[in-house]
């Protein structure tokens, strides 16, 4: 049961890294998105013997929240906004890559040692040490969010930064899939979805007041 | 008195079919484009008439000029004699020649670059500098690989890494090391080895300024370079212990030329990167390989 599982996390970590280091708007979207459906299916791995109505309607919110209407709004905003398409780094991709792969590393290596509570590991088999790779993967997505929003200069850059980073948060919560009230779940995911439709819209007009979707110009605001 | 026999045989094997695999990667290429293309044994055509040659020497260039070249070659045939063939093993293998193997590379590489300087001119000195960066990735990147074969399988030898497959990081493994084949060869997105305009070439130029026999040696060591790069990526991947002599040598001659045909495909599909990209992609190969080492270590510390 955990091979696919590993398999699909490692998929997720595959495409932090793409995230950190693709040059172009299209592809980061497109890469957080196809990270959030791959993150959205793993509950049906997971709740191998009782699949229920309840899991099968998250994962059928998470498939197509993150992976069709989050990824079409910032698409339109995009087109809206009339911004070109090249991101251009802070830290630059080379370097933001390395710290990337730096940290999904120390993740891997790491995660064994953090404190878990039993409600953690409850629905994992951590007697097989390759079933603990959902912990690495959620730190390692945080990680690269974290990377995404400070290292990069556009506003849509950052949103697609801050969704990897509610993607690792995401795989964090599915470790609590029996304990965590459905409620929470789809609260987040319907803020989440909220949150990007509004940024939608403040990205239009970010773009109208300064001509430009440079955060650092946003510094510069007067009177 | 068995040993000598069979060395020569096998320096025969690697001298006389190295120059075949850019013939089959032009024919792949031609075959792409609807060409006809020129023969799978142009390469030989081309170094017999070289071989006939005079030199053009610079009144600038030390004799360095035509030991770079040589020394290269040589180093380069060491290093293939290190390279295990399938069942027939490696000629002298022995604990730690992968270590070797890196140096012998790494050696060909600064004598290249070292004969490319001699003339003083600035095109070779921009085609060594660019070598030679993308080298410090690439290096990174094969060492790193290296590695990942070698927690794997708990050893130090060529001969005993590559004998097994490489297991759950097979496909990290192949990606990272077909990239680094195609960077270390100057093969098309790192190098366009057909391009006449000296300002985007790295590899051609470096040897703008050799003729005759020093050309010669230096176009059949890259040959014999992709055929080590090749055969290092079909082995690393295909369980060459677990197959009967006969089935491991067919294997072998299959992955060649599947690998150089992808090689060829490559080239005819994808187009040369810019410049300022290529560290990205060789980052992107040195990660694929170290990650292969990641889930070696993971998967041998259960």
């Amino acid at each position: 049961m955990s091979e696919p599982l590993n398999l699909l996390i490692g998929l997720a970590m595959g495409l932090n890294l793409l995230a950190l280091g693709s040059s172009r708007l299209p592809s980061l979207i497109r890469a957080m998105s196809l990270q959030g459906v791959v993150l959205g299916v793993m509950p049906l791995l997971m709740e191998h013997d009782s699949l229920n109505w309840r899991v099968a309607a998250v994962v059928f919110a998470t498939v197509v929240g993150k992976g069709l209407v989050i990824p079409g709004l910032l698409r339109r905003a995009m087109r809206a906004a009339n911004i070109e398409r090249e991101i251009e780094p802070f830290i630059g991709f080379v370097p933001s890559l390395l710290l990337g792969a730096a940290g999904t590393i120390a993740a891997v290596a790491l995660a064994r040692n953090l404190p878990l509570l039993s409600e953690h590991v409850g629905t994992l088999p951590v007697s097989e040490p390759a079933g603990t790779l959902v912990l690495p993967g959620a730190i390692a997505s945080i990680f690269t969010g974290f990377i995404l929003l400070i290292g990069r200069v556009k506003a849509i850059s950052q949103v697609c930064g801050y969704l990897i980073l509610e993607n690792g948060i995401y795989l964090f919560g599915l470790l609590l899939i029996h304990s965590m009230p459905l409620m929470v779940e789809s609260g987040i995911l319907l803020d989440v979805t909220v949150g990007v439709f509004v940024i939608g819209i403040i990205v239009d007009r970010i773009q109208r007041a300064f001509d430009s979707l440079d955060t650092r110009k946003l510094t510069t605001l007067r009177e | 008195m068995m040993l000598i026999p069979g060395f020569i045989l096998r320096l025969a094997v690697w001298l006389l079919l190295a120059p075949l695999l850019p013939g089959i990667i032009n024919k792949v290429k031609a075959w792409v484009a609807g060409r006809r293309g020129p023969p799978v044994f142009q390469l030989y055509y081309d170094l017999a008439k070289l071989w006939r040659k005079g030199v053009v020497l610079s009144e600038l260039a030390s004799p360095g000029f035509i030991a770079g070249p040589a020394v290269a070659w040589v180093a380069l045939v060491m290093a293939a004699m290190l390279m295990p063939l399938g069942p027939a093993g490696s000629a002298f293998g022995f604990r730690g020649d992968v270590l070797l193997l890196i140096y012998l590379l790494a050696l060909a590489r600064f004598c290249t670059a070292w004969a490319a300087m001699e003339t003083g001119s600035a095109f070779e000195g921009m085609g060594s500098a660019r070598e030679v960066s993308y080298a410090v990735l690439a290096e990174a990147a094969m060492i790193a690989a290296m590695l990942s074969l070698s927690v794997q399988t708990g050893s130090v030898s060529l001969t005993m890494m590559l004998s097994p497959t490489a297991g759950a990081s097979a496909a990290l493994l192949a990606a990272g090391l077909f990239t680094v084949l195609l960077a270390e060869n100057c093969r098309v997105p790192f190098d366009d080895p057909n391009t006449h305009l000296e300002l985007t070439m790295i590899h051609e130029a470096m040897i703008l300024d050799h003729s005759g026999p020093p050309l010669a040696a230096i176009l059949h060591g890259a040959s014999v370079k992709l055929l080590l790069f090749t055969l290092l990526l079909v082995q690393a991947v295909l369980p060459m212990g677990e197959l009967s002599p006969l089935a491991g040598a067919g294997a072998l001659a299959a992955g060649v030329l599947i690998v150089t045909a992808g090689v060829g495909l490559v080239e005819s599909l994808l187009a040369r990167l810019a410049f300022r990209h290529v560290p990205l992609l060789l980052t992107t190969a040195f990660l694929l390989c170290l990650f292969a080492l990641l889930v070696a270590w993971k998967g041998g510390a259960k």
